[in-house]
Parts: C-alpha cells; structure tokens; sequence
C-alpha cells in the first residue's frame, strides 16, 4: 500500500498549468477531497475482496490443503506396513490376545490410520501425535498426548476439525451406536465401536480421563473418545463421540473385510 | 489509486495488463502464505479440542 501515499502527495501539486490563480486554488481543494475519497473507496473495496478471499480461503483452500497433506501422510506411513491387505477368511474368528499397543512417537509423527465407513468409503485419514494447530490444522486427527495409545486398556482420545483444514470430524453427529471405527497401527487393527456423544462445554477435560468423565475409576475398558468442535461453524461447545474397542487382530492376520479395499488402497497394492 | 498505478507501469498496454496479473498474483500468494494463517488465529472456527491441552 506504499502507492497510497505518493498518490496523495502528488495529487496537490498536480494543478493544471495556465490558470487563474484564484480558480485553480479552489480547484485543487475539491481535486484533493475527489483523489482521497477515491483512494479511500478503493481501500475498503479491497478491503471488502481480500474478508471475501479469507472467507473462501478459510472454508475451502485449507481443504485442499489438508487433504493433500493427508494422503500424503497415509502414504507415507503405508509405505513401511507389513502383512497382507487382503481379509483372513470369513468366520474364522480367531483370538489374537491382548491387543499390542504401540509407544506414541514424536510430536507430528504418524500413529496410525483411521478408518470410518460411516464417514464415507473413502475415509482414511492418518493419526498425528500432538494437538497443536501444527497436527490439526494439515494433518486431521491429532492424538492427545496425555492419553493412552490405541489398544491400551484406558482412552484414546483425538481430536479434530469439524470445519475447514481438512474437516475430518464434519460427520461426526451422523454416527450411530454400532458403527465401526478401525484404527490401523503398525501393528495391527484395532476395531472400535461407537457407542454415545456427548456435548460438553471446551473446559471439560474430564472427557479425556481413562474413564471418560469419571475421575479416580480404574479402566476396564479400551475407550476410543473423538473431540470436535460443536456446532459446526463454531466453537462455543464441543461434541465428543465415545467408543469402545471391540476386537483387535495383528497386521499379520491382514485386515477387517469391511476396510480391505481401503487399506490395500492406502498400500498402492489396490 | 489503482488507476495511477497503471498509468505509471512502464511499457505498451497489453505489457502492463500482464505487470498487473503477475501483481495480482503475487499479492495473492502472499496473502494465501501469510496474512490468511495469521488471520485465522482470531477466527474460532478451528478449536476442536478439549481444555488448554493444546493451547501454547
């Protein structure tokens, strides 16, 4: 904006050459009023297009650029899995044991995958450790450092924008008791089962407790409990959706028939 | 103010029709790289997690 002001200087001494000293005064008066009005209606025009571009930017480029950073994260990780992509047999319901549970990594590092067949069949988002705007706000689902690692007897909690930068949690609402939530580790599968939600006010960190809201309860269970911000487009509460883990099967053993396609195609062997 | 700034790039019209894209761009650039992610700290949309975990 560094024109704006040489165009005001030298608008005063741009009188016109070969005129009555008398007229030309006032003439530069109004000639003056008209360039700063001018000058003025065209910053708060600009002004008007560049909240415009924000609001644009805000709701839809940082989408793209999530989502972009996303995939590439989910390949990333993919690249160094082991064990097949296609499903063990069906019925063959064996026990596995005590669910491995992984040590969480750096700050910005990948956990693991999501999968979410509610959310669409092509929901696989990665897992960052770490929820500073630096996970959330590319990465999606940020892991609460505080909390335990996926398969852990306790709560695993994430969270994640329910609104721009990728929007990973937009759906959350739409998940109904039952719905199966697959989180992939290095692992193995670890098969959630959404079971509630719940909407809090943002300084209830009782809901990231190893028995979510209970203090001093020894967990029994492995909890996966999702934050969001509620309502969509705002921020005054958030919605939290809790689930419960299911079952668990190695990478070895290859993954839930529901998400086979999905994570053969997170592998590049789809 | 954006019409003086055309009048004073050099070269024929059509030279300084692509002078303005290529600023019109660049501005955009940087607003996309700078302005807009400072900007979005003041905006609420984004809290999604729980308590002061998160917050610096």
């Amino acid at each position: 904006m560094a024109h704006q002001q040489t165009t005001a200087a030298s608008a005063v001494p741009s009188g016109r050459p070969g005129q009555e000293q008398e007229p030309r005064r006032r003439l530069r008066a109004s000639d003056v009023i008209r360039k700063i009005s001018q000058i003025l209606g065209e910053l708060l025009i600009t002004a008007g297009i560049v909240l415009l571009l924000f609001v644009g930017w805000e709701l839809w480029w940082t989408n793209v650029e999530a989502n972009a950073k996303q995939t590439e994260a989910v390949q990333s990780f993919a690249q160094d899995l082991t064990g097949p992509v296609t499903p063990a047999a069906p019925g063959n319901q064996t026990d596995y044991g005590p669910p491995v549970v992984g040590t969480a990594p750096a700050n910005g590092e990948t956990i693991g995958i999501m999968y979410i067949p509610r959310f669409g069949a092509d929901y696989t988002r990665p897992i960052i450790e770490g929820t500073g705007a630096d996970v959330l706000d590319t990465l999606g689902l940020g892991h609460y450092g505080s909390t335990s690692m996926p398969g852990a007897t306790g709560n695993f909690a994430v969270a994640g924008h329910r609104q721009t930068h990728g929007a990973v949690l937009d759906s959350i609402h739409t998940l109904v008791p039952g719905d199966k939530i697959y989180v992939q580790t290095a692992d193995g599968y670890y098969t959630y089962v959404f079971r509630n939600n719940q909407i809090v006010l943002p300084n209830r960190t009782d809901v990231l407790m190893p028995v979510p809201t209970q203090p001093g309860i020894v967990p029994k269970e492995s909890i996966l409990t999702m934050t969001s911000c509620n309502p969509r487009f705002g921020s005054q509460e958030r919605i939290i959706a809790y689930s419960v883990m299911e079952s668990w099967q190695p990478a070895s053993a290859g993954p839930p028939s529901e998400i086979a396609a999905q994570v053969a195609k997170a592998q590049g062997k789809g | 103010m954006y019409s003086w700034i055309f009048r004073n790039l050099p070269g024929p019209v059509w030279v300084r029709i692509l002078t303005c894209l290529v600023l019109v761009a660049v501005a955009l650039v940087l607003m996309v790289q700078f302005l807009f992610p400072w900007f979005s700290q003041f905006t609420t949309l984004t809290d999604s997690t729980i308590g002061l975990v998160q917050q610096p």
